[in-house]
């Protein structure tokens, strides 16, 4: 109980000092996680919003595939990453290994499943309810899927949000696509990871309240956005 | 199905021209640099953090240490994912060199081993000099020892260690003989909570700060010396190794001025690493 | 568009025929009520003849003269009404920049509709905070303002209480007016008798008879027909 004293006490000092090395740490951590997720959705929103509505051969099949690699381990997806990367894997002449632009392809490998397979259940509930009505009005396939989305953007919302979750508190994937490299590729919760094995356990600690708090507050945010939204669109 | 492709592609175009435009400006901004494949050891002693600004300010080259185990390093600089490579397993590194993956190795510095243990030391080994004789004892007792397992520079020579003293840990392996397959750092953590012994490096002793109940209770032993060498990545192998800049800090290293750094860096008031090159 | 025939028109899912061979020829003019017990196939028919469904057997044709899209001179209203998550005047609007409208003419036309089903005061605001009779009435509204030939209605009361029913009632009376065909379900007697100049009576997938409104009620000509107009609750 000692150490979680002394880890608040360090979580203080961290943020009233705005430690430039701190924040160069958060910056490229929410660089990254947000870069990620905005990519991910981008893939995600749409193939979710596809399978939802559309009915083709294999669809069940695809459905479950998604939906099981939710739970893709993010070391795994940071090795796999790595090694398509890597001198000597098929991506390797890009040279892009141990950058943060490796790092945002592994979140974003890791994430957008996530994305696609959600927004895949919600479009579909949201579809079964609207389709008839849809129709009726005129509304074609694609129409109906982007007022699908638009209507649904709230429970959307919050499914990036799950998704950026996920991606700024994983530190599998981007050690190791990205090396942990100081000043470059080093970000919160590799940092944590970085603390702890020096033995540095109050700093560690600390630093994961400041990751915590951060995103507490970006969750809070949206909800204040989102409420107030909701108040002039029901 | 067609319309699934479609989706996908769409997206994956609209992505990748995010990716660089969001991205693209941090990579410029660093073309300057070379990737150096080191240990987690190294890094976390602190000295990298000490001698590469100078390194920087003398020649503008950006160092980017990647530090993993020192098996990890290895295979990263055989792969042509880093341009040198600074370890601590003389043995692999000149196999290695032999094998061609590497060139132009140098000795660079030693530091030593130290054994860790409870202050209570229940095998009696605390103040001796011998650590052959040290873990014999150690074994005898049975008493818990925490090994890092993940075949690292630091647990090859403790293995080493162990075959000289004729025991195999592997009898005892989950019982008191503890393997965490995992870094220095962690090792002592675990070893800390275990209140065993343990094999370490002074280097990361030194800066380690959950050290509970542990002390050194054997060092100096002559065996306990570990070397240090850095070499480049075979740009026959891999054409895109960036040769001069990676021989640049290769022979910064080991020049006077690199080693002077090298000296240069105490904690505590003690130096943590003892340069050798060209010795 | 109209006439509207069925030719021996079918719908069987699985082992079930919710839709029984039905012929019938559906003229401009009269408001068409399609009477029957729940069960009865009222609301398959309806979605048949929307083309939100396709048949299994037999064909629907409509008399169009009009080239495209037969869908687009016709509208909906569901018995539970889907709001879409913005403005009632926003609801009105879709439909209507959906078929090509500029968002000035839509936001006229849609106000002007909202005016005459007397939502215009509430225009601003989301349409799902509206009671179940005012969100009926927006989807009458919204139906409404794209000008359909025909209006389909499937039981448009049946979750309204009476006084929102009638005022729904008046609606459909004043939509029939101005010109648009009006083909209307309901499980409803009195309802029927208030709003329907012609009846279709389905029981069981068939339709077991055709007839102006008065000789229905007068001389029922099916024995289906005539225990479901005896069964009636008195209250209704």
């Amino acid at each position: 109980m000692n150490s979680l004293g002394e880890a608040f006490a360090a979580a203080w000092r961290l943020l009233a000092g705005f430690d430039a090395d701190l924040a160069q740490v958060v910056g490229l951590s929410l660089q990254v996680s947000i870069t990620a997720v905005l990519i991910a959705t981008l893939i995600g929103l749409p193939l979710g919003a596809t399978i939802a509505v559309e009915r083709f051969r294999g669809r069940q099949t695809l459905i479950v595939l998604l939906n099981a690699l939710m739970g893709l381990p993010p070391v795994v997806v940071g090795l796999l990453v790595y090694l398509l990367l890597s001198r000597a894997g098929p991506l390797g002449g890009l040279g892009i290994l141990f950058t943060p632009q490796a790092m945002i392809i592994a979140q974003t490998v890791l994430i957008a499943p996530i994305i696609a397979a959600l927004s895949r259940q919600t479009l579909e509930d949201a579809w079964r309810e609207y389709e008839e009505q849809l129709r009726s009005l005129g509304a074609r396939r694609l129409t109906a899927g982007m007022t699908l989305i638009w209507d649904t953007r709230f429970s959307l919302l919050t499914i990036v949000l799950a998704g950026f979750g996920r991606a700024i508190a994983e530190v599998g994937a981007v050690m190791i696509v990205g090396g942990n490299i100081d000043g470059v590729t080093r970000v919160m919760t590799t940092t944590i990871a970085l603390e702890t094995s020096k033995g540095d356990l109050p700093l560690a600690l600390g630093l994961g309240i400041v990751l915590i708090s951060l995103v507490v507050a970006l969750n809070a945010l949206v909800a204040i956005i989102r409420e107030a939204a909701m108040r002039r669109y029901g | 199905m067609a319309i699934v492709r479609r989706a996908i592609v769409r997206g994956a175009m609209l992505a990748l021209t995010l990716c660089g435009v969001l991205t693209g400006p941090v990579a410029w901004a660093q073309q300057k640099f070379i990737t150096v494949a080191s240990t987690t050891s190294t890094e976390n002693s602190g000295l990298f953090k000490h001698i590469l600004p100078l390194f920087k300010t003398k020649t503008g080259i950006d160092v980017r240490v990647v530090a993993q185990g020192t098996g990890q390093a290895l295979d990263t600089g055989k792969r042509g994912d880093a341009d040198v490579v600074f370890v601590h397993d003389r043995v692999k590194e000149l196999a290695m060199v032999k094998e061609g993956a590497f060139v132009n190795r140098h000795d660079v510095m030693y530091n030593d081993f130290v054994v860790v243990g409870p202050k209570a030391d229940p095998a009696e080994v605390g103040g001796g000099k011998d650590v052959v004789a040290a873990l014999k004892k150690i074994a005898g007792t049975k008493a818990p020892f925490a090994s890092r397992g993940d075949k690292s520079g630091t647990h090859a020579a403790e293995l080493r260690l162990w075959q000289e003293s004729g025991i195999d840990p592997v009898d005892g392996k989950g019982g008191w003989y503890r393997e965490t397959g995992s870094g220095m750092g962690a090792t002592l953590n675990t070893a800390s909570g275990m209140n065993a012994y343990s094999l370490t490096d002074r280097g990361t002793w030194l800066s380690f700060k959950n050290r509970g109940d542990l002390v050194i209770v054997v060092e100096g032993d002559r065996k306990l010396f570990n070397q240090y060498g850095i070499m480049l990545v075979n740009p026959a192998r891999h054409a895109h190794v960036k040769k001069e800049s990676g021989q640049m800090f290769i022979d910064w290293v080991v020049s006077a001025e690199g080693q002077k750094a090298i000296a240069d860096y105490k904690i505590n008031g003690q130096p943590l690493f003892f340069p050798n090159a060209g010795r | 568009m109209l006439p509207l025939e069925f030719r021996d028109l079918s719908y069987v899912v699985g082992d079930t025929r919710i839709i029984a061979g039905i012929s019938a020829r559906i003229e401009a003019g009269p408001r068409t009520v399609i009477l029957g017990p729940n069960g009865a196939g009222k609301s398959v028919l309806m979605r048949l003849c929307h083309g939100l469904l396709a048949p299994t057997n037999g064909s629907i044709v409509w008399h169009s003269a009009r080239n495209g899209d037969v869908r687009r001179h016709q509208a909906m209203v569901f018995q539970r009404p889907v709001m879409l998550r913005r403005s009632a005047l926003g609801n009105v609007m879709y439909g209507l920049t959906l078929a090509g409208k500029s968002r000035n003419e839509a936001s006229l036309r849609a106000m002007d509709v909202l005016e005459v089903v007397g939502l215009a005061q509430h225009a601003a605001r989301p349409a799902r905070v509206l009671s179940g009779g005012e969100q009926q009435r927006l989807a009458l509204a919204r139906a409404w303002a794209l000008g359909p030939d025909v209006l389909f209605l499937d039981e448009p009361t049946a979750n309204l209480d009476p006084s929102a029913a009638q005022d729904i009632e008046h609606i459909i009376n004043a939509i029939h007016a101005s010109g648009t065909k009006i083909i209307m379900s309901t499980h409803n007697l009195g309802q029927a008798r208030r709003l329907g100049d012609e009846i279709l009576f389905l029981s069981n997938g068939r339709l077991m008879e055709h007839t102006p409104i008065d000789r229905f009620f007068r001389e029922p000509a099916s024995a289906e027909a005539a225990a479901f107009i005896k069964g009636e609750l008195p209250w209704q």
